[in-house]
């Protein structure tokens, strides 16, 4: 089974760790020392060295973690740069990094580049299929068994493919063979570079990497300023959230309060909003002759075809995301709030940089770990209602399919409509996109929902809960909800 | 073998976070490979994270009497066949 979102790691522990403890040390009465003490605190003098070399290299990499954790780029930042200075400079900071992944190269070094390899099953065969298919000649016998020149091979597989003993391997790099748009690359010292002209920042590379060398920028201390200093500061949790903790959407309402959120409102409301702009939209579309329409409410969808798909933007919807409608909502309703999503997955993070709406973004293992730090224990909170009442489609909009069968509920039954779901991104289903954009014409159905990761939103490369626990408290929650068709009958529709 | 094992997985917040998130399927997993002779269920707070920096060795299991520190799936059928071979 490959490795996944939900497959427990030893590097998200790691990753969670680090900004309980960063929280820990902002709300204490030293924030800089605090924090400059974090690796030695972790592993202090004569404690074991479970990962690495020796307990400074542990060290080393746990400084570079929590720079991340501060909002800091780890490439960027020197060597000799103290972490108390940079805990100094986050609380300076008046806006978050533009690119919200990092990575820490020195954790790339137990990773080889990608190759062919002939294992020791070789067993010296006549037919040698491998190096008769071998277009290059990069394969010869030596002693008997297969051997590949490195200077000749060019990492094409075939040899793998036709070994009849399943002795030849290819050893792939995580990160690149993650990534749906070949935006992550070992550069010539093996270290991990992306190249954010082409980063989609969906955070597949983050999920995959099993040395958890790619992390999130955090903008958790940015946070934590506005709340010291007194600020509204409003939640926005997207649907997945509901699914993350084992506990009742008021409940979680009543803990993120809690923390210090002047209110919470659910970004399911947005997505009621989404959902009628959609259907309307999809409707004059087709009766205006369109072949397909896909869904927009993926970030990381919108910035595959900004950067890689230009052409498919005639066919991508031009509604709003859920999480533009909830943060107009919440400025309308209070024009001094700063307002913070919740969110699944890092792509929210660049949506919110151009969402004027939008001041900061969390992801669920960073609000996690703000529970932990605080020692707020969900399931003993009471429960407050929301102001709003969403609707079952709106909630379910974070499961694969959710979105496509949200649109289809207010859509006219006589109209033909073929919902397709494209679960999750990846380089085929990029080529697949290409292909219907070329063409201009979907062979699968003429309503795309484009999710960029498998399961929806609640399998974002963020989640804290496993993808089957999680689907299983949003199905309920959706179950209970009244269904959007009422909504809309009994209300006008909002229009943007 | 009279006595029955028990299994408790702390789904307090703190665990959950950690990692708990990952040991539900121990409630379903472990009835169907071991039936009644281990009893498996997810509690609230086992209150062993709140000591100084404890939360760092979340989640915690509990197999009978034994606390299992930074639990995994693997870590705590381990424990389970340790006390059914006893």
């Amino acid at each position: 089974m490959a490795m996944n979102t939900s497959t427990p790691k030893q590097t998200s522990h790691l990753k969670r760790e680090i900004l309980v403890r960063l929280i820990k040390a902002y709300l204490s009465d030293d924030f800089a020392e605090n924090t400059r003490l974090i690796p030695y605190d972790m592993r202090p003098k004569g404690s074991e060295v479970p990962y690495r070399c020796c307990i400074h290299s542990e060290r080393a990499i746990l400084r570079d973690r929590a720079i991340a954790g501060l909002g800091f780029s780890i490439e960027e930042t020197e060597d000799s740069t103290l972490l108390s200075e940079l805990a100094n400079k986050a609380e300076k900071r008046d806006v978050p990094e533009q690119q919200p992944l990092t990575v820490l190269t020195t954790a790339c070094k137990g990773c080889v580049p990608s190759r062919v390899y002939v294992t020791d099953l070789c067993q010296g065969c006549v037919a040698r299929p491998c190096v008769n298919t071998c277009k290059f000649g990069a394969i010869s016998i030596q002693n008997g068994k297969s051997v590949i020149d490195p200077a000749k091979c060019k990492n094409c597989g075939m040899c793998v493919q036709v070994c009849p003993y399943q002795a030849i391997q290819k050893i792939i790099v995580p990160c690149e063979s993650a990534c749906p748009v070949g935006a992550i690359a070992k550069d010539e010292n093996g270290h991990a570079k992306i190249d954010f002209e082409k980063c989609i920042s969906c955070g597949k590379c983050a999920s995959a990497c099993p040395f958890g060398a790619v992390h999130e920028k955090s903008q958790i201390i940015d946070v934590l300023k506005n709340i010291k200093a007194g600020k509204k500061v409003i939640a926005m949790i997207a649907p997945a959230m509901i699914g993350q903790l084992p506990c009742t959407a008021q409940q979680l309402k009543e803990a993120i309060m809690k923390l210090g959120f002047a209110d919470v409102y659910e970004v399911a409301q947005g997505a009621d909003i989404t959902t009628k702009n959609e259907a309307e939209e999809f409707e004059e579309r087709l009766m205006k002759g369109a072949e397909f329409m896909t869904t927009s409410c993926c970030a990381g969808y919108n910035e595959l075809v900004d950067r890689h798909i230009p052409e498919m933007k005639p066919f991508r919807s031009d509604t709003k995301t859920p999480m533009y409608y909830t943060a107009e909502i919440v400025k309308k309703e209070h024009p001094d709030a700063v307002t913070v999503f919740f969110s699944p997955c890092v792509a929210k993070k660049r949506e919110a940089l151009n969402n004027p709406n939008t001041d900061y973004v969390l992801n669920y293992e960073e609000v996690g770990a703000w529970f932990i730090a605080l020692g707020i224990q969900v399931t003993e909170c009471e429960g407050k209602e929301f102001k709003t009442e969403s609707s079952a489609e709106g909630r379910n909009f974070c499961v694969t399919g959710g979105v496509a069968k949200a649109v289809q509920t207010l859509l006219p039954e006589d109209l033909p409509t073929h919902p397709v779901v494209i679960d999750g991104l990846t380089k085929q289903s990029v080529r697949d996109l290409k292909k219907y954009a070329k063409n201009g014409v979907c062979d699968l159905g003429n309503l795309i929902e484009i999710m960029a990761c498998t399961g929806g939103c609640l399998g974002g490369n963020s989640t804290v809960n496993a993808m089957k626990p999680a689907l299983k408290q949003v199905t309920s929650y959706v179950n209970s909800s009244k269904s959007i068709k009422e909504q809309v009958s009994g209300t006008e529709q909002v229009k943007q | 073998m009279d006595k029955k094992i028990s299994v408790k997985v702390c789904l307090g917040t703190t665990c959950f976070v950690m990692g708990s998130s990952n040991l539900q399927e121990l409630i379903e997993t472990v009835p169907a490979k071991y039936g009644d002779r281990v009893e498996v269920s997810g509690v609230p707070c086992l209150g062993l994270c709140s000591i100084d920096w404890e939360f760092s060795k979340a989640p915690y299991v509990k197999v009978d009497d034994e606390v299992i520190k930074e639990a995994t799936v693997e870590k705590v059928l381990k424990a389970i066949d340790e006390k059914l071979n006893k």
